[in-house]
């Protein structure tokens, strides 16, 4: 399957999935259409968990999302819970600024609602 | 009975320090222009006041994007999905007024829905923000019903609203985030 790479622009972040097992979100997530960006990422992670990567390294290191988003990350969260279910290994690094207790809660709020081991990882400006 | 939006704004506008002000159709360009637009004007404050500002500014204006009601022509400058966006800083604390025009069912979901979030502490809210972010509905809009507890939850305050009549079936909306942290 093919990789996914979107550079990132001011509303919409970069994104790199690779078939290889890396999951990658980093920037800002604040389209007004969430789900018109979000679907192909959801489709792709559809399709790649019919044959996931031995390990599946997921990197979320966002700025800011606005509240659409947080749905749509959700959802990708649900597939990556679907493939770790199955008996695949899958980490998620959920990147934060320091001082950024609002983007830490955030990935917590993630954490109690998909059952996969997140590791909070403070960035120092 | 018409709203004098331009009154409104005057009180607004008056005896506070004015750091960013918008007023009538809310576009996509305009959300993105208005963002770099404030984060430059708030860059001497704290990365996380400034954050929490963002955060607050993004949801409004796209509220307003997707939510505003057109009006008729008030007079010759003020018609169409009329909304106005101002952040100023309120003696300690930055404060976020958003105003649109909204018809009567709009206006019977947003005081339910704003008086629960008020009655709320914040791990209540945090239970209703984690339950509708993982209940799988979009509204027709594509928000997810999500954005007034979320900017309670990042304000740190509780959100302060009005409706005033405009005509039988249209109503003013107003709402104040102060951005406590």
């Amino acid at each position: 399957m093919e990789p996914i790479s979107i550079a990132g622009t001011p509303k919409t972040p970069n994104v790199n999935f690779e078939p290889s097992g890396k999951v990658e979100i980093k920037g800002r997530s604040i389209p007004e259409n969430s789900i018109e960006f979000y679907k192909p990422l959801v489709d792709w992670l559809e399709s790649y968990m019919q044959n996931p990567a031995g390990k599946t390294d997921v990197n979320i290191q966002l700025e800011y999302f606005n509240t659409s988003s947080s749905k749509c990350i959700l959802d990708v969260f649900k597939k990556l819970e679907a493939i770790y279910k199955s008996g695949n290994e899958v980490a998620i690094n959920w990147y934060y600024e320091e001082d950024d207790e609002d983007m830490l809660e955030a990935g917590e709020d993630y954490q109690s609602i998909i059952k996969i081991p997140f590791k909070m990882i403070e960035l120092e400006e | 009975m018409a709203f004098n939006v331009r009154q409104w704004l005057t009180n607004n506008t008056t005896s506070n320090e004015i750091f960013f002000l918008f007023q009538g159709e809310v576009s996509s360009s305009l959300i993105a222009d208005s963002l770099e637009e404030v984060e430059a004007k708030v860059i001497d404050t704290t990365p996380k006041i400034r954050k929490k500002i963002y955060n607050v500014l993004v949801e409004c204006l796209q509220n307003l994007y997707h939510h505003s009601h057109s009006i008729d022509a008030i007079d010759t400058e003020i018609k169409g999905p009329y909304a106005a966006c101002i952040l100023r800083y309120n003696s300690d604390h930055f404060q976020i007024v958003a105003g649109n025009f909204i018809n009567n069912k709009q206006k019977g979901f947003l005081e339910k829905h704003l008086t629960h979030i008020n009655s709320l502490n914040d791990e209540e809210l945090k239970g209703l923000y984690k339950e509708i972010l993982n209940n799988q509905e979009f509204s027709e809009k594509g928000g997810g019903g999500l954005g007034m507890v979320d900017m309670c939850r990042k304000s740190g305050s509780k959100l302060e609203f009005k409706f005033t009549p405009h005509t039988e079936e249209i109503y003013f909306f107003e709402l104040v985030i102060n951005i406590i942290g």
